[in-house]
């Protein structure tokens, strides 16, 4: 499914809706009036240049920005600029960072399981469980006892997809989450992505990596200075761009 | 004329440094119990309590110790509450120390890094769970080593005391010098006394650094 369907099936209330979102910093104005739907089970990701606004508008959907005007609605929770207790849609939306942000004190498991005992309230064994079951997930199982430190890059990335997902967020969000990683790592990373693309996750992604986005996602947005200009299926939007400023991403990208 | 032996001159000293240990300690617990409160006000996310924290750091670090010890223990009985020298001691410690404290533990706090703020909020951890089980712990290993070397700080503060009265090393010092006439002597173990109590805090200060930074 892709955002092009949407018009034609209006009935189907999207996961994720963004009207009119508005948000500077100082006197620079970074969206300037975002709208954007996201089904259950769509793979969206945010391409553009740096600074576009892609990882701002990202940010802004679980809170961390806030915004300075328009509504932000997910699953049923609504976010304006007024809002401030951010808990049930933050219980919602899971979020992977370039950075990892592994809590270093804490042991892979330990990462998993600490939302799930503060936030979620859950006993020991049922946050053990689950915790094993989303490391296993993302392959790492036999790491539960290690630190961030004694992980490789890609590892730590994976264990902070594990720790989003033991959550059971309805969308997860994730911000160039291989642009930290040394080449040869960031395959392990993008094929844990795919695999919650197949199983259906709704995912939004902030990325640079070209050929995965035309591969996996189902519809790319592309934003420029503050506003989405194109959107669409990958293939359409790779081979026929409709505006200059895409024409010539497209071309940037492709000559690297 | 009685004839002081040094033993006389020592055990009199380390009688009076009893008084300069327990004011330390007091100073140091009470004082950090206080710093943390004065810290999670400092770093709160309500203006008005981070700025009146701020004016209260910068009174205690702007101003003399020994004023502040005046303050509490002429301006207080003023009021009609009763302070020995002992209570103004205390009292005086405590404030200036909680100042302190809170003042180098915000810097602790603020050294861990902003994405463990945004990962913990992203886990939808409210505030204060956040400070507790990823700021803190984390604020904690890196403010180890200043706080064990601002400790230092505080026993030498303790001798600012002996100016209201109140008998522990540095005083019980000037006493004796007055009944035996030797102030090089004298000054010379109440230094000794000092450097003894100073200097194994200053050594596990740079021990406990080193242990950190290989830990990392």
């Amino acid at each position: 499914m892709s955002l092009a369907d949407q018009s034609v099936s209006p009935s189907a209330r999207p996961l994720v809706k963004l009207s009119n979102i508005r948000k500077s910093f100082g006197s620079v104005e970074v969206l300037k009036g975002v709208d954007m739907a996201v089904q259950e089970g769509q793979v969206v990701a945010m391409i553009g240049r740096s600074g576009s606004g892609k990882s701002t508008l990202l940010r802004s959907i679980n809170g961390l920005e806030r915004i300075d005007d328009g509504v932000i609605e997910v699953d049923g929770e609504c976010v304006d600029p007024s809002q401030i207790d951010l808990r049930a849609l933050r219980l919602k939306v899971g979020m992977v960072f370039q950075q990892f942000n592994l809590f270093p004190h804490l042991t892979a498991g330990e990462n998993v399981m600490l939302a799930l005992k503060v936030v979620k309230k859950q006993d020991k064994a049922a946050c053990r469980a689950a915790a094993e079951a989303a490391l296993s997930k993302v392959g790492l199982g036999h790491k539960f006892d290690a630190y961030p430190s004694q992980l490789s890059g890609g590892q730590q990335q994976r264990v902070a997809i594990a720790r989003s997902l033991a959550m059971a967020p309805k969308v997860l969000l994730c911000d160039e989450i291989t642009s930290a990683l040394d080449p040869e790592l960031v395959n392990e990373v993008l094929s844990v992505v795919r695999q919650l693309a197949e199983e259906g996750m709704t995912l939004l992604l902030v990325t640079h990596e070209m050929r995965f986005a035309r591969e996996v996602c189902d519809s790319l947005v592309f934003m420029h200075g503050g506003r989405i200009i194109e959107q669409g299926p990958p293939a359409e939007l790779f081979d026929r761009p409709q505006t200059p400023e895409l024409a010539q991403f497209v071309g940037m990208v492709e000559a690297r | 004329m009685y004839n002081f032996t040094l033993w006389d001159i020592l055990s009199n000293l380390l009688l009076a440094a009893r008084w300069t240990v327990l004011l330390s300690v007091i100073a140091f617990v009470c004082g950090g119990i206080a710093g943390i409160l004065v810290l999670l006000a400092r770093v709160a996310p309500l203006r008005p309590l981070r700025t009146a924290m701020k004016l209260y750091i910068e009174l205690f670090q702007g101003t003399p110790l020994l004023m502040q010890l005046f303050i509490v223990f002429f301006a207080l009985p003023l009021t009609g509450i009763e302070t020995s020298p002992w209570t103004a001691a205390a009292v005086a410690l405590t404030l200036f120390t909680s100042a302190y404290l809170a003042e180098i533990w915000r810097g602790c706090v603020e050294a861990v890094p902003r994405g463990q703020w945004e990962a913990s909020a992203s886990l939808a951890l409210s505030y204060g769970e956040q400070m507790r089980y990823v700021v803190l712990p984390q604020a904690l290993r890196i403010a180890v080593p200043p706080t064990v070397g601002f400790s230092v700080q505080v026993v030498k503060g303790t001798a600012v005391t002996s100016i209201i009265g109140f008998v522990e090393v540095t005083k019980a010092g000037t006493m004796i010098t007055n009944a035996t006439f030797q102030p090089f002597l004298v000054y010379g173990l109440v230094g000794l006394i000092y450097f003894v109590l100073c200097y194994p805090l200053s050594l596990s200060a740079k021990a406990l650094e080193r242990k950190l930074n290989v830990a990392r």
